[in-house]
């Protein structure tokens, strides 16, 4: 394989797995659906949820995009430094959203700013974005692919904290979203905390935990404790489907951390709607293909 | 819960049974139309092309696809957040005598006004089930000031039992989400006092 072969081929693998994650949750978010449909009580609730799952019956056998809001692609890279194409993925990547925008249909959701005008490509200045963990030693490349709705985008809120105001301000910070913009935001959600220094390293850290499977814990016992107090906190308030009430609130809580700086406690929040279009794909050296996010890949 | 399919025209009378939560239906006439049509019709004064009194308008932007000519099919179509038109949804109601408002999420204090004072309610369509919404559209049977685009052309379709529409807004001036607010900022303050007992990590 020339290394004009591998390209074309990656590309569109990247293509279709990008088209088809529009179309089909992972995993994770269907059984944890399906798991909170199945408790709830309310005729109301319980009608929301039986309408979301026959929409996602229905994208699948029509073969269309199951929310019309395909959102902003977002790819989260772990690239090992001796990946043969690590060079052409920011190329590939654009192209293949590009193809994935006309095959799937996408709505084009790139508008350029100051400019102010639609692109029509579903690609622009910075998108797609691509975020870059360069990992030493390794040749393969793993790709979280994420589709970031307008309605999901909208909650995300930093904020660097005092000390003084300790893990207590940071649970506050975290349940006010929840009750304002949140409500909005189509849950259940998938709720992500970043923990930090400044706010970009809190705000990434939320997105990347929106990346983690629903369930998976922080390895930090003490951050897996306070997952586990906000999930049942936050489903107690009872936001329920499209927060129109029901037993629960949320997918799940996960929460990403690093050190901080004694001075400052940085904190933010990005949350997933119920329709958490999230993807992980995994080629070797030779482009050779695993998905573990989806378990029915028919592309 | 109440269940009932309205059908357009849309009189006062049909809406005057219909409480905040009910799941009602529609059947008839629905045009999509959000920010700058709201925007041209309230600040600009210009009248709406497509003529919405008794109708139903949905705040959406969908994917279409163009059959040539003047045909079209509706790939998919969501709800958008209601919360954007708010600013004229009160003069809006007024100006066109729409019965019917179906978006995304709550709506404010001008919006159940107008619902109140012009008998009109507003209705949340389940979002992200843009296929469902997709599939009760029989055809699209106008599409007015196209210079907006896709997303915001005024697509008029014939719908069919198009729902669930939860109303949040009713014609006697309640507004479930506003309600709901309320319960849900009494239970957050109490939880978050339970999570603060346990997280005193600085020592």
């Amino acid at each position: 394989m020339t290394k004009q072969e591998a390209v074309s081929r990656m590309t569109d693998t990247m293509a279709k797995f990008v088209a088809f994650t529009g179309k089909r949750l992972p995993d994770d978010v269907r059984q944890k659906i399906a798991e909170l449909a199945a408790q709830e009580e309310e005729p109301l609730a319980k009608s929301i949820y039986q309408t979301m799952m026959r929409n996602q019956e229905l994208a699948q056998k029509l073969n269309r995009p199951s929310c019309q809001d395909t959102g902003a692609i977002q790819f989260f890279l772990k690239c090992g430094s001796e990946f043969p194409y690590l060079g052409e993925l920011p190329s590939l990547l654009r192209e293949a959203v590009i193809r994935a925008t006309k095959d799937a249909p996408l709505r084009h959701n790139a508008v350029e700013t100051f400019d102010e005008y639609n692109t029509g490509k579903n690609v622009g200045l910075g998108i797609p974005s691509l975020f870059w963990d360069i990992v030493p030693g390794r040749d393969d490349c793993e790709i979280y692919t994420y589709m970031a709705g307008g309605g999901c985008s909208l909650p995300g809120k930093a904020k660097v904290l005092m000390p003084g105001e300790g893990y207590e301000g940071v649970t506050k910070f975290v349940l006010d979203v929840m009750t304002s913009y949140g409500l909005n935001a189509c849950p259940p959600l998938l709720v992500g905390v970043g923990i930090g220094t400044s706010v970009e390293v809190a705000a990434l850290q939320s997105k990347k935990a929106l990346m983690r499977r629903i369930g998976s814990h922080n390895p930090n016992p003490k951050a897996a404790k306070m997952e586990r107090l906000l999930e049942d906190g936050i489903n107690k308030i009872g936001l329920g489907p499209q927060g129109l009430r029901g037993k629960h609130s949320v997918l799940g809580v996960n929460i990403e951390n690093s050190a901080r700086h004694p001075s400052v406690i940085g904190v933010a929040v990005n949350v997933g709607c119920w329709s958490h279009r999230r993807g992980h794909i995994l080629f070797d050296r030779d482009l050779n293909v695993t998905i573990d996010s989806h378990s029915e890949v028919d592309f | 819960m109440a269940e009932k399919v309205l059908t357009t025209p849309i009189s006062a009378e049909d809406l005057e049974d219909i409480h905040v939560g009910d799941v009602i239906y529609l059947t008839g006439e629905l045009t999509t139309c959000r920010d700058v049509a709201h925007r041209r019709v309230i600040e600009e004064k210009r009248p709406l092309p497509v003529d919405i009194k008794d109708g139903a308008i949905l705040h959406a932007g969908p994917i279409i696809r163009p059959l040539g000519g003047d045909q079209y099919e509706m790939v998919t179509v969501g709800p958008t957040t209601s919360m954007r038109m708010e600013k004229f949804e009160e003069a809006f109601i007024r100006e066109t005598g729409v019965r019917l408002i179906i978006g995304k999420g709550g709506m404010g204090e001008g919006t159940m006004r107008g619902c109140r004072d012009y008998k009109a309610i507003h209705c949340v369509f389940p979002a992200g089930c843009a296929v469902v919404a997709a599939s009760c559209v029989e055809k699209i049977i106008a599409a007015n000031w196209k210079d907006l685009g896709m997303p915001e052309t005024l697509w008029t379709s014939k719908v069919r039992k198009f729902g669930p529409l939860i109303v949040s807004i009713d014609t006697h001036g309640r507004n479930l989400f506003e309600e709901n607010k309320v319960i849900f900022n009494e239970r957050k303050d109490k939880v978050c006092e339970e999570i603060c007992r346990e997280v005193g990590f600085i020592k």
